[in-house]
């Protein structure tokens, strides 16, 4: 059988999948973030492929090129409240983060 | 040929994708990401998207990864069990994974999509560059935009500290 469209989808959605596990499960912050990525690169491996396998010309490849850049901003933002929530806590564990929890 | 490209790109991208999520290292985590990127971007070439597999090379690996191992770096004694990432709601969180991927998996084998595939490879730097100054020049100056906001804010916030 050869690969079409379903083979990439299957494997977006593994990736998003993965990335959805690593965003619940995992206490650092740092490996949130790692998640988060993952499931943008599965959302982005859609736009690709749906741009390849249907007759839109590239506008699937111009969305993902706004979704990296999108992501490159979120990676910054969240990096720096990391940094600061280790300034105020010592730890990026997010379970410690619950000062608003009263 | 270009199946068996495929089959390798996606063993890649899945396994080191799981070496990410698996691991109890962080740094284990951002080198299997590392690797998962890379078979991403060699997916986009299996799709005919030169110029966004190069810019997810550029931008992810050179950016975004060296982002997220300077804030491991910063924020943690690299030598030491704090570099470890610990877990929690394990079983709920792989019921939920998996009910998830059993809809997906459904959703994608029983839809009737609309394929008309384009055989052809040709490179694709010039159309998409075409058409973000022309159909999407306004989503192109707001992520611009957006993008400068976000790098200030994150370096004000980060100074401040």
């Amino acid at each position: 059988m050869s690969v079409g469209l379903n083979h990439y989808l299957f494997l977006a959605a593994v990736l998003f999948v993965l990335g959805l596990y690593a965003v619940i499960t995992k206490k650092n912050a740092v490996t949130v973030l790692m998640g988060i990525e993952l499931i943008l690169n599965a959302a982005n491996i859609n736009f690709v492929a749906f741009s390849r396998y249907t007759d839109t010309d590239m506008d699937g490849q111009v969305f993902a090129i706004f979704v990296i850049v999108t992501a490159a901003a979120a990676a910054a933002v969240a990096l720096a409240i990391v940094l600061n929530l280790y300034e105020r806590l010592k730890s990026i564990n997010l379970d410690e983060a619950d000062s608003l929890s009263g | 040929m270009q199946d068996i490209m495929f089959y390798m790109f996606a063993a890649l991208t899945i396994a080191s994708a799981g070496v990410m999520v698996f691991s109890r290292s962080v740094i284990y985590s951002a080198v299997g990401l590392l690797f998962t990127f890379f078979g991403v971007a060699g997916i986009y070439v299996l799709l005919a998207a030169d110029f966004v597999a190069v810019a997810q090379v550029m931008i992810y690996v050179g950016g975004i990864l060296v982002l997220l191992l300077f804030g491991v770096m910063l924020s943690q004694r690299v030598t030491g069990v704090n570099m470890r990432t610990e877990t929690l709601q394990t079983v709920p969180a792989a019921i939920v994974a998996v009910g998830v991927l059993f809809i997906l998996f459904r959703v994608i084998s029983k839809t009737e999509w609309l394929v008309k595939a384009k055989t052809t490879f040709e490179p694709t730097t010039a159309k998409l560059g075409t058409l973000l100054m022309t159909d999407y020049l306004i989503p192109f100056e707001i992520v611009s935009v957006l993008l400068l906001g976000a790098l200030i804010g994150a370096a004000f916030i980060a100074r401040k500290g």
